[in-house]
């Protein structure tokens, strides 16, 4: 369980006094195995709230506590970030590895690589991939050590749509067979309404939680299916400005959406 | 004879088969350009020699048998060998020193601003003062030797480490933060390998800066030596001599640079290409 106890987290602005405001007022809880979506317009928080969970970032007025413990002090999370960050000088089989504890079965990497399509690419630098499988070497990083929690920032973005549900399909396969807990950032409603048990929205800046929203499809759900599609509609016509991050709190009866 | 050089060298360059009709468009391989310029230096030097007494420049196959003289009665390799020796010795010393001062002082701001005084003070003392002082204060001793040449380098290192600890990717330092590697792994795969290009750099001037300080070091207080053994041949005009014991080291330090330096860049450096 994530307890997010957040009053303010501001950030130092070059050459003004004053500190930009990011996050105000952020309190949820996340419970063991529950696949979290963020969703929120373009500087609400949201990559800053992962780096408040992962423990990179502990400057905060307010507290975070996974299992009771400080983000650093529990299980080693895997991370996401927005860019792929892969050491240039590792091969994507060592980039893999690297993260991995001494002893650990590197049978596995070579598994993983191949169930995300990189099998052929195990010596390659990350020079000679495309962003797109940097991303996906980037994601095989985060899964491998199977970790717990799984902290994910737009990880699909940019990727082609066939490969993008591959990947989907086998992320939700994965955090199932392992009950992970997964906060997953997204801006993309559709992506978020197929993975996710529950849907989070931040409003703009200053990031607030705008609706807090459970997702009752059915799973295995289809990515483009009907289900995902009517969901979407249905809350973008009970709240049109849900995604710019406008909606009024407390505005909203939850029970109302739905299937 | 330059021309006739090129003329005679067309068919060996890489599309030679267009090369006829305009010379300026000849490709040669960079193996013969190096060839033909170092043809080209004993060209002008033995021409020079026509012009000047025989004292003053030795014609190169003077040089190369003085050279095979002083190898063959075993001095030669006796003196470059101790000048290589304090060369190793005072380089390890400087770029151990130099690469972990730098680090810290490109990393910790209240480390830069304390030491960046110094380092400037460093930098721009000369050579010759800091040796000099050195043989003044610790006697003429190979201490004092290794110490002076040590003295010279240091402050380039840390320059040169410096601006790439500043460089370092933040980026990549948080993943291993978040995945909380242990600092074996930090160190070697994370935060060195930023580093390399830097301490290439630095070992590649500070060869070069070291063992020409050494020179000086040994000419001025020590009794053996390449720089020692120049001194005795400046005292007796003997130029064939100086040139074949220049030679002789330049050879040693081509070959540290190509079987050393540069197999461990290529080593270091795979994943650019």
């Amino acid at each position: 369980m994530i307890q997010i106890d957040i009053s303010l987290k501001t950030y130092p602005q070059d050459h003004v006094q004053t500190n930009l405001c990011v996050l105000q007022d952020v309190h949820f809880n996340i419970k063991s195995g529950e696949f979290c979506c963020i969703v929120g317009p373009s500087g609400s928080g949201k990559t800053t709230l992962l780096n408040l969970i992962s423990g990179l970032d502990k400057n905060l007025e307010g507290s975070i506590l996974i299992n009771g413990k400080a983000p650093t002090e529990g299980a080693v999370p895997g991370y996401m970030f927005q860019s792929s960050r892969l050491m240039p000088w590792l091969t994507v089989r060592e980039n893999v590895t690297l993260v991995l504890q001494k002893g650990a079965s590197e049978e596995r990497v070579d598994d993983l690589l191949h169930e995300i399509g990189l099998n052929d690419f195990a010596d390659v630098y990350p020079k000679h991939l495309s962003g797109g499988m940097r991303r996906r070497v980037a994601l095989a990083r985060a899964i491998i050590t199977e970790p717990p929690l799984l902290l994910l920032d737009e990880p699909f973005l940019s990727l082609d749509a066939s490969i993008a549900n591959h990947l989907r399909r086998q992320l939700i396969d994965i955090c199932e067979r392992r009950s992970t807990t997964v906060v997953f950032v997204t801006h993309d409603l559709r992506e978020a309404l197929y993975l996710a048990d529950r849907v989070l929205f931040l409003s703009s800046r200053p990031g607030k939680i705008v609706l807090d929203h459970f997702v009752e499809i059915q799973r295995p759900r289809v990515p483009e299916g009907e289900a995902v599609e009517m969901l979407k509609l249905n809350l973008l016509n009970n709240h049109p400005k849900l995604l710019s991050g406008l909606v009024e709190i407390n505005a909203i009866d939850m029970e109302a959406i739905g299937e | 004879m330059g021309k006739a050089l090129l003329l005679h060298q067309a068919p060996f360059g890489q599309n030679s088969g267009t090369s006829g009709v305009k010379l300026t468009t000849i490709n040669f391989s960079p193996l013969w350009i190096r060839i033909a310029s170092v043809v080209g230096v004993l060209a002008i030097w033995q021409i020079s020699v026509e012009f000047v007494e025989a004292d003053v420049l030795p014609a190169p196959y003077l040089v190369l048998r003085s050279l095979i003289y002083h190898t063959g009665d075993g001095e030669l390799l006796l003196h470059v060998g101790v000048t290589l020796i304090r060369v190793l010795i005072s380089f390890t010393l400087a770029m151990v020193f130099g690469v972990t001062l730098g680090i810290i002082m490109g990393r910790f701001k209240q480390w830069d601003a304390a030491l960046d005084g110094i380092l400037v003070l460093a930098l721009n003392l000369p050579a010759l003062v800091i040796i000099i002082l050195c043989y003044l204060w610790f006697g003429l001793g190979e201490f004092a030797a290794i110490l002076a040449v040590t003295i010279n380098k240091f402050p380039v290192v840390v320059v040169n480490m410096r601006e790439g600890a500043r460089a370092v990717d933040q980026d990549l330092l948080q993943v291993s933060e978040v995945f909380r590697l242990n600092p074996r792994r930090r160190l070697f795969q994370v935060y060195l390998p930023q580093l390399y290009p830097y301490l290439l750099a630095s070992a590649r001037s500070g060869l070069a800066l070291v063992w020409k300080i050494v020179l000086v070091v040994e000419l001025l207080g020590r009794s053996d030596g390449v720089g020692f053994k120049l001194g005795i041949f400046f005292q007796f005009f003997d130029i064939a001599s100086i040139l074949a014991y220049s030679f002789a080291f330049i050879i040693v330090v081509m070959a540290i640079e190509y079987r050393l330096i540069v197999p461990l860049e290529r080593r270091l450096t795979v994943w650019r290409t």
